[in-house]
């Protein structure tokens, strides 16, 4: 045993599926017949069947509770390595009753894969279907259906097709596919590890094969870095940085960018107890600490990011959520909200959609969200946060919401709103960059009746590369320059194409049209007025003066507002 | 990053977690490769500095050598020791030959109990894991215990996405337990890699080693010639024995950890 290919490799798989449809079961005779039950736990549960005058069950192996024995439920989540000669899994059993939903989404969160194990000989019922609507809001793309219990209906292809058609419609109005649908039988083993002889119509994979052909979830490496920082440590005399790397990879010397507050500074070493202290590389997934060249005042709750790909900012953010707790969602409540460290009071703004996740019924206009339900809301935070989208980056893009003492929702966020303070563009010559704005599209959302901002994925350019001039809301000229007022940096535009970046005081009017970092056009007609222009953006205390923007600017040249739908996004 | 880098950066995180959101915190400590593994991840967390104190509950009846050990260990790697025994129950006469669950009951978790009230924990942070035993597979990594050190098993909090429950009501406190995910064979494993100290009655003595501590009268050795952490290791990746077959109190009933665990058992 424990002799895989890829001794590294550790798949996350979660077992959902309604009460009683045998996920305990399943998993204890995967576990008996591969030979990795847990040392002891044979003869303890072989005991308890003994001790109780019940026949012995593989669930026994699973659900350690004396309650869940006596009962014949799981009550709570529990997670047993397990491995195939390929790889090694940790496989998460979730209980599957209603009351119990909380702990199986406490199992599910951060599972890679998921089975769904449906009753032959019941089909699919309330808690699948819910199972399944929840597998899909935590981002869980890779499914297996397990038909368990053929054994009680004589093993019958009619019966198998008709489960798995229900399911593979249910799960298609989610726009799931599952990857296979497997019947077999956990009690009596069949079609676990070898095909069954029971099964002659079936010639598709066995568990064991379906586990197999589940992908580990790429790794993170290679994505923009995020560091939410954890906490900062004055030991000794280092102040040291601490924090579990989410994604990207951070190297000693880099420039970084500290999010909300928009701060950069480089860092200076990575920290360890124990090693040989020239550690200069960290990547996703560690946990590490490190020093900066400024000693800026940090707190936890920051993300550290490369100044070129940060998070979003914002106050405002849309999301998907599930509802844990007993008192229900109110909008206009005050909750606290837990993105990756950061803590801060918030309140859902607006209630969108409430959906029984498993009949799929949307309710409209609705007043709260009850014990179990999924709505669309609205969030908005007292404080500007650092986050992502969840498409973008799971670990930035998901949240709980507490009330009180405890945990009530989860959330994964669809869409950042009024994002501020963001660099969607970089310009970059050699050492000179130049941060701008220029490619965000403004709408008017027939949702909210207001105007919000859509940012794209952050774009570089360097001379030679061409822009994209057209966009549903902005139309920029051919020939323009760009001056970039807070990194005191001018970019020129030639035939469509970046040809310089200089420093904004070498900057001479040239009769082109100029729009600031934002793509609002300057009301400059001469050299004398873009003098005294400068003058006066360099007179003013900040850059968030309203009468100088109205004075310089004109929001209507080159830009416009469209109409949009939030969801669209 | 491979199986056991990942399992000790997320240790790390817990353990970092605690110690910014728990307020006052303690480690136990019982001489075990568990807790001496936590202790190590600790020094890492923490760059070489261990912010808290280590608890050690003392029932008197712990294995000699695990006692010499520990003073040791506390010397070598320089932290702050806290030795607690249950006085009065030990004075009334209190031992194993009482039932040992009554005996665990009073010198193990009542010990626990009063040095929680003693010195006011918010937070224990315990090197249980899922794999020693059932009760222990379901815990969630932060456990919250009422006033009375109960655990609402049936009732334990969500806990998803590494956020963790970090708010509850003056006089309870929470359990720490950032080896949860851990088996035996990562523990010893991971010894071997980092060539950390590890207690001398793992190894085999006369044909027999512990595979795990506890109080000498029902902690039991298992037949081994395993000489060195290497030897540990291949010879659990064939054994079918139960890391805990050794150990008498959970013997006493099927339920007995659980139980034992319920009413605030570490």
């Amino acid at each position: 045993m424990d002799e895989e290919e890829n001794p590294g490799e550790r798949l996350k798989l979660v077992v959902t599926g309604h009460v009683d449809h045998g996920k305990s079961t399943v998993i204890g005779r995967l576990l008996h017949d591969t030979g990795f039950l847990p040392a002891g736990a044979l003869e303890k549960a072989q005991r308890i069947a003994h001790e109780t005058g019940k026949p012995f069950e593989f669930a026994y192996l699973l659900d350690a509770f004396e309650e869940e024995q006596k009962q014949g439920i799981t009550i709570d989540t529990t997670r047993l390595n397990f491995a195939t000669p390929k790889r090694g899994y940790v496989i998460i059993d979730a209980p599957g009753h209603q009351e119990f939903l909380k702990n199986m989404i406490s199992g599910a969160a951060d599972a890679e894969a998921a089975l769904l194990v449906v009753d032959a000989s019941r089909g699919v019922e309330e808690q699948s279907r819910r199972h399944a609507y929840l597998l899909s809001l935590l981002g869980i793309r890779q499914i297996g259906v397990v038909v368990n219990k053929m054994d009680l209906v004589a093993y019958g292809e009619a019966v198998f097709r008709q489960v798995e058609t229900t399911m593979a419609d249910f799960l298609a109005s989610l726009g799931l596919v599952a990857k296979s649908y497997i019947p077999l039988s956990g009690l009596l083993g069949e079609n676990i590890l070898e095909p069954s002889s029971q099964l002659p119509w079936y010639s598709g994979p066995t568990l064991l094969t379906l586990l197999d052909s589940f992908s580990l979830a790429e790794g993170t490496e290679a994505q923009p870095l995020r560091l939410p920082l954890q906490d900062i440590y004055k030991f000794d005399d280092r102040r040291i940085l601490a924090g579990r790397i989410a994604s990207g990879t951070l190297r000693v010397g880099d420039t970084v960018r500290i999010s909300p507050g928009g701060r950069e500074t480089r860092s200076v070493s990575l920290e360890e107890w124990g090693g040989e202290g020239d550690k200069s590389e960290a990547t996703s997934g560690e946990s590490v600490g490190i020093t900066l060249a400024d000693e800026f005042f940090h707190q936890r709750g920051e993300v550290i990011s490369h100044p070129a790909t940060p998070p979003l900012v914002s106050t405002t953010f849309r999301a998907n959520l599930f509802w844990m707790g007993r008192t229900p969602l109110r909008p206009g409540k005050k909750y606290i909200l837990k993105i990756a460290t950061r803590r801060v009071e918030c309140e859902v703004s607006e209630l969108g959609r409430v959906i029984d996740a498993s009949s799929l019924t949307v309710m409209e206009l609705p007043q709260e969200v009850r014990m179990n339900g999924v709505a669309e809301v609205a969030i908005t935070t007292g404080e500007a946060i650092a986050l992502d989208l969840f498409s973008v980056n799971h670990i930035t893009g998901r949240f709980v919401l507490v009330d009180g003492y405890d945990v009530v929702g989860g959330g994964i966020v669809s869409l950042v709103q009024n994002a501020i303070a963001v660099d969607h563009a970089i310009f970059e010559q050699g050492k000179l960059q130049a941060r701008c704005e220029l490619f965000d599209e403004f709408f008017y959302s027939v949702e909210d009746y207001s105007v919000n901002k859509r940012c794209p994925p952050v774009l570089l350019f360097r001379v030679g590369d061409p822009l994209p001039l057209e966009g549903k809301s902005y139309s920029y000229p051919e020939f323009f320059d760009i001056a970039v007022m807070r990194d005191k940096m001018a970019v020129k535009i030639r035939a469509g194409r970046v040809v310089e970046l200089q420093p904004l005081a070498d900057l001479v009017y040239s009769g082109l049209p100029m729009v600031n970092g934002r793509g609002f056009a300057f009301r400059v007609k001469s050299r004398e007025e873009w003098r005294q222009c400068q003058e006066e953006y360099a007179a003013a205390t900040s850059g968030q003066d309203a009468s100088l923007s109205a004075k310089w600017l004109d929001f209507h040249s080159y830009r416009r507002i469209y109409f949009a739908s939030n969801s669209r996004s | 990053m491979d199986h056991l880098d990942e399992l000790e950066a997320e240790s790390v995180y817990i353990l970092r977690e605690a110690y910014k959101l728990l307020g006052k915190l303690a480690m136990l400590w019982s001489i075990g490769k568990d807790s001496t593994v936590l202790l190590w991840l600790a020094k890492k967390a923490f760059f070489g500095h261990v912010p808290f104190p280590l608890v050690h509950v003392d029932t008197s009846y712990k294995i000699p050598e695990m006692i010499r050990y520990r003073d040791q260990l506390a010397r070598e790697l320089g932290f702050e020791l806290i030795v607690h025994s249950n006085q009065e129950a030990l004075a009334a006469g209190m031992g194993p030959e009482q039932g040992r669950l009554i005996c665990c009951a009073a010198l193990k978790t009542e010990a626990l109990q009063q040095l929680v009230r003693l010195h006011k924990f918010n937070g224990l942070i315990v090197g249980v894991r899922r794999d020693e035993e059932g009760s222990r597979s379901k815990e969630r990594v932060f456990s919250e215990r009422n006033a009375t050190d109960n655990w609402d098993y049936a009732n334990q909090p969500p806990e998803l996405w590494n956020q963790f429950k970090t708010d509850f009501p003056p006089g309870h406190h929470i359990r720490v337990h950032p080896l949860l995910q851990w088996n035996e064979l990562d523990i010893w494993r991971y010894i071997g890699r980092e060539k950390m100290p590890i207690s001398d009655l793992y190894f085999t003595h006369d044909g027999e080693r512990y595979r795990s501590l506890g109080c000498s009268p029902c902690t039991g050795r298992v037949k081994s010639q395993a000489s060195t952490v290497a030897e540990i290791i291949q010879e659990l990746e064939s054994t079918t024995v139960g890391e805990r077959s050794g150990r008498a109190q959970d013997r006493e009933d099927a339920y007995a950890l659980q139980k034992l665990r319920k009413a605030g058992y570490m």
